[in-house]
């Protein structure tokens, strides 16, 4: 039988992407659509005292203007997390659809819905808005002390969670003679994920029902939240998400789908559509949590870790969305990464007076790396060994178990990783030559590894479901809930039904869009789960999909069951080979037979109760010129062991878009604000520096295929994990390079001015 | 969906005198890569506009009896890179527009546009400084010439009167002749960026290559409009080509400049890349030129 799987097979929805003939949210909507503009607030903190709408209800063209003082006083959360039936576990519902108490600078106090574009951003302009200020707070160690701006009145100092891990006993232990004491704070920045598709939806209602139309990344738990946030029944309210042009996280929330759908009941259930611009994307959508860490190591001269103290001060922003789950993912990997028998580790999330922080590609992860992975090139530096060696003595030996998740590391992954990107960027040599550089132009090399694991179990549900329907021709349709956000899982998931079911991949049509009314339940695209989580769901419906088949086979053979076999679209006898008849041609009689007409059709769900690591490591390669106080990247290669490669086209382009964010993320992206007004100072793609691929070297993708063994089909997780440790990579090799630590993310020509400033390098 | 009152679309130079002269309020678009960009942030929304963009008159770079090179006002970024005439004399302007934004902003933005936005980051704008442009206006009273100094008034805001649009940018044969230039960007990205500094410097070498005749140095973002350092110029002026001599220059530039802080760059921080920036212009404009370091 010819396999699909593992091979670099044309992405399914190549030619309708690349002719534009995909349909994408704004494609769909009918242009007789009202538009909705939101009014965002001047201000960081404080009240909405009133807003003065006459003046906007006066223009021409502006139909309806609804204001914080016209919702419903329902708090709802927006995490897209499933919806846990405990209420100690269930997301924090801290919003209202428009917002009195004004918490960020952007938070949205009003609406404005008008027959067209200009008209909804004239009646904006027009509203006259009274605040009574508070003083805001945007650092997260600042918001956590006494006195500070309050935000949100059930969470005292701000901390809407703290945890920690506790194992043997630091404090004696740092106490041992000869002990190397290494220890630096890490700040990481605010970065936005820069999807090109804005958010955008459209809502109506239709038979008593509301309909949104949405690019998101998690239509069934956009239903939940829309039908939480207008109190009506969630069998009322039906999301459809087509196409979309990237997500990253961001749209693994609840952005403007519940707003947008109160807005179509407010107009009476007329069409209404909202949609952001770039500017509203990166200030009230959602950011990715700065996390300042603190790493104290006590070390023997040897490289051993005696004792190591963890603290990570998370910035959640306004509101809580996805919360606490971020840092404490980042410090989960802490222990397991580098294992030391000696621990103390704290994190806190704390709200502050800047945009949400959400779920963001990589979830803490590329936080807890730069932090983690910076600190290992610092303890290397201070006790002299090299930054392979130490990693080749410390990091997680095979075999490890982790007790909580009960994942295991079955292979010598990081050391073949390592080994493989060590050959490909000739690591070894460049890092002898670049040893003890004089000059204005520097190179170095550097090397960072990063832990991650794949899917939520057992933090969360982890279920999916798949519906496979057979044409007369022997042709099937297959959906599931997890959905194609440009990651090419439609791809992957038609390769792996083909060979699952036993059928010719050209014979597999996926139903790309995703219609809560009609999709089967599934939770979405996030945590890196689809193939893993997918996989199950997908192996267990085309097993019940072939039973039945060979159930009918057997009715129009005569043969017994377990002498057929489906492959290749044809219902063969297994004792000598031979093709009995085509499953089209099976379908058909199946279908029209007058005595007993089926339609063949199977339907079933996965829940998964394991998980599985997924490690790798990425080596830079910089030339740094001190005088100008920039860096160029040379080269850069990613190795990652995701297991079995399903499609290793498709594997390698996902590799090379997680190292392009985290280029942006070690060198120029961070959205700032001012310090005297809370206002976001460079929301656009002018003044934020994504990197363009004029800043790119040729991007390496290596793999280390190590089959996991819980997955049906020996993958696991790639979808986040090459945004994970490109940044501390580059930062070490600047660190080579120069001699500098840089201690932050983005290392920005303003930064190593100040830092080579600092070290006697440049002088004015 | 842009929130414009009204477009008048001129036939010639003489009917967009006309409008002007009929519409004072409105605001002249060319390639409409500032302009359209404003009008969405709200900053000229509901304004009248009168565009020029269809004056193919105003396209094109020729060469004038005298030898003044005229660049039409209309000319786009990506021709000027192209043009036989700017490769041959005025290089440094070709590379200096090719580093605006990117491809598309390049075959839609024009020199006119980049000059009459008064911005002191425009790409164009140092290097005009440093080859002492001169802006061709024509209004109601006919043509009007004006050195590129006095044309920027102030941060955004230059010297079209009533009537007015900008027609040529000059420059004159006693400025570009024999000489060699290098414009060093200093971006935050290598494309799709505007300037933390822009330095444009042009050298013209002794016969025997081993003396400075002539050196200019102009920059961007040095100050709230495009501006000469004098001194630095002087300093370079009659004195052997070396490497000494570059460093001297470049030290020279902390007299001339005046960049603030912002949150996009620290003021000591662009002083710093300004002085390196004239340094390696200047050694590079010299090798270009032929001489030996």
């Amino acid at each position: 039988m010819s396999k699909s799987v593992g091979k670099s097979v044309v992405r399914v929805d190549a030619y309708e992407k690349a002719t534009g003939r995909a349909k994408y949210t704004d494609d769909l909507c009918d242009r007789s659509a009202l538009i909705v503009k939101i009014c965002h607030a001047t201000i960081a903190h404080g009240y909405v005292k009133s807003i003065d709408t006459s003046a906007a209800r006066e223009i021409p063209g502006v139909v309806k203007v609804l204001t914080c003082f016209d919702v419903p006083d329902i708090p709802f959360p927006t995490a897209g997390h499933p919806w846990s039936t405990d209420p100690a576990h269930q997301d924090v519902a801290d919003r209202l659809l428009l917002n009195r108490h004004v918490r960020y600078y952007g938070d949205e106090i009003a609406v404005v819905i008008a027959e067209d574009e200009i008209s909804a951003v004239q009646g904006v302009r027009a509203l006259q808005v009274e605040y009574e200020e508070l003083p805001f707070v945007l650092d997260v160690q600042e918001a956590m002390k006494d006195g500070a701006p309050q935000l949100h009145e059930k969470y005292p100092n701000n901390i809407l969670a703290h945890t920690d891990i506790r194992k043997g006993d630091y404090e004696t232990a740092r106490q041992e003679p000869g002990l190397i004491k290494v220890e630096g704070w890490y700040d990481t920045p605010t970065v936005q994920h820069c999807h090109i598709e804005n958010h955008g939806c459209f809502a109506y209602e239709e038979a008593g029902r509301i309909v949104v139309v949405t690019s998101t990344q998690i239509p069934h738990i956009v239903r939940r939240v829309v039908g939480q946030a207008l109190g009506i029944p969630w069998g009322k309210v039906r999301i459809i998400k087509p196409y979309i042009g990237g997500g990253f996280g961001n749209k693994q929330d609840a952005l403007y789908e519940p707003l947008c759908a109160w807005c179509s009941t407010q107009v009476g259930g007329r069409l209404v559509k909202l949609e952001c611009t770039r500017e509203e994307t990166f200030v009230s959508n959602r950011v990715r949590h700065a996390i300042r860490t603190h790493i104290i190591s006590y070390v023997r001269k040897d490289g051993t870790l005696v004792a190591r103290k963890f603290e990570a001060f998370s910035n959640q922003g306004a509101y809580a969305s996805h919360g606490h789950g971020i840092v404490a993912k980042g410090m989960g990997a802490f222990p397991q990464l580098y294992p030391c028998d000696n621990l103390e580790c704290d994190c806190w999330t704390v709200f502050t007076n800047r945009p949400s922080a959400g779920a963001m590609r990589g979830y803490g992860i590329p936080q807890a790396m730069f932090a983690g992975e910076c600190h290992i090139d610092d303890i290397c530096k201070a006790i002299g060994m090299t930054p392979l060696e130490f990693r080749r003595k410390n990091l997680m030996p095979v075999g490890y178990t982790d007790g909580f998740s009960k994942n295991e590391l079955y292979s010598d992954t990081f050391n073949q990783c390592m080994d493989k990107g060590m050959a490909a960027i000739d690591y070894l040599r460049k890092y002898e030559q670049y040893q003890n550089q004089t000059g204005p132009i520097r190179r170095g090399v550097g090397l960072a590894v990063f832990w991650y694991n794949t899917a939520v179990w057992p933090i969360s549900l982890e279920s999916s479901s798949c519906r496979m329907v057979v044409n007369q021709d022997g042709s099937l349709q297959f959906q599931t809930g997890e959905t194609e956000i440009g990651q090419g899982c439609d791809t992957a998931y038609s390769q792996m039904v083909a060979d699952a079911v036993g059928v010719p991949l050209e014979n597999v049509h996926v139903v790309s869009s995703q219609d809560t009314d009609v999709t089967p339940y599934g939770t979405g695209a996030y945590a890196s789960r689809q193939t893993y989580i997918g996989g199950f769901s997908i192996m267990q419906t085309a097993t019940a999909l072939r039973e039945r088949i060979l159930r009918i086979a057997h009715d129009q053979t005569r043969m017994p069951v377990s002498n057929l076999d489906l492959v290749d679209g044809n219902i063969v006898r297994k004792s000598d080979g031979r093709v009995l008849k085509t499953l089209g041609d099976l379908a058909t009689e199946a279908l029209y037979s007058l005595t007993d007409s089926q339609h063949i059709t199977a339907e079933t769900t996965a829940q998964i109760k394991s998980n599985a690591y997924s490690f790798g490591c990425s080596f830079a390669e910089v030339e740094v010129d001190i005088p100008m106080c920039k860096v160029k990247l040379l080269n850069m290669v990613n190795v990652h062991d995701c297991g079995t490669l399903v499609n290793p086209a498709l594997a390698e382009a996902q590799v090379h878009g997680g190292m392009s964010m985290a280029i942006g993320y070690g060198l120029s992206e961070e959205l700032k604000f001012d310090e005297k007004t809370g206002k976001p100072l460079n929301n656009n793609l002018l003044d934020y520096k994504l990197s363009t691929f004029m800043d790119h070297p040729d991007l390496q993708a290596e793999f280390v295929e190590n089959a996991e063994p819980t997955s049906p089909y020996g993958t696991k997780a790639l979808g986040e994990p090459p945004a994970c440790s490109g940044a501390p990579a580059i930062r070490n090799a600047i660190f080579q390079a120069t001699g500098v630590a840089i201690d932050q993310c983005p290392i920005t020509p303003h930064v190593l001015y100040r830092k080579f400033k600092e070290a006697g390098l440049i002088e004015d | 969906m842009y929130d414009m009152k009204a477009l008048y679309q001129a036939r010639d130079v003489a009917d967009a005198v006309s409008l002007r002269l009929a519409h004072p309020e409105a605001q002249i678009i060319a390639g409409g890569s500032d302009v359209l960009v404003q009008m969405r942030e709200g900053k000229r929304a509901g304004k009248e506009l009168i565009s020029i963009y269809g004056l193919d008159e105003l396209r094109g770079v020729k060469m004038e009896e005298d030898g003044t090179i005229r660049i039409g006002s209309l000319a786009s970024f990506s021709h000027i890179t192209r043009d036989p005439l700017i490769q041959q004399y005025l290089r440094v302007l070709g590379e200096a527009v090719d580093q605006v934004g990117g491809p598309q902003i390049r075959n839609i933005g024009t020199i006119g546009g980049n000059t009459c936005n008064g911005v002191t980051s425009a790409d164009s704008a140092s290097t005009l400084f440093a080859y002492d442009a001169v802006i061709e206006l024509t209004g109601p009273e006919g043509v009007r010439r004006t050195p590129i100094g006095d044309f920027y008034l102030r941060a955004g805001k230059v010297d079209i009167r009533p009537g007015e649009i900008q027609t040529g940018i000059l420059i004159a044969k006693e400025s570009y002749e024999n000489t060699f230039g290098h414009y060093i960007k200093y971006a935050m990205r290598n494309a799709m960026d505007i300037a933390t500094l822009g330095t444009s410097v042009n050298v013209r070498l002794s016969a025997d290559r081993k003396t400075v005749e002539r050196a200019r140095v102009a920059f961007g973002v040095a100050g709230p409009i495009p501006l000469r350092a004098v001194t630095a110029e002087a300093a370079a002026a009659g004195k052997p080509v070396s490497e000494e001599l570059a460093a001297q220059f470049a030290q020279a530039v902390k007299e001339d400049i005046n960049p603030r802080d912002s949150w996009r760059a620290a003021r000591d921080f662009r002083m710093h890349i300004a002085v390196e920036s004239a340094r390696r212009a200047f050694l590079e404009s010299v090798k270009l030129a032929g001489g030996e370091l």
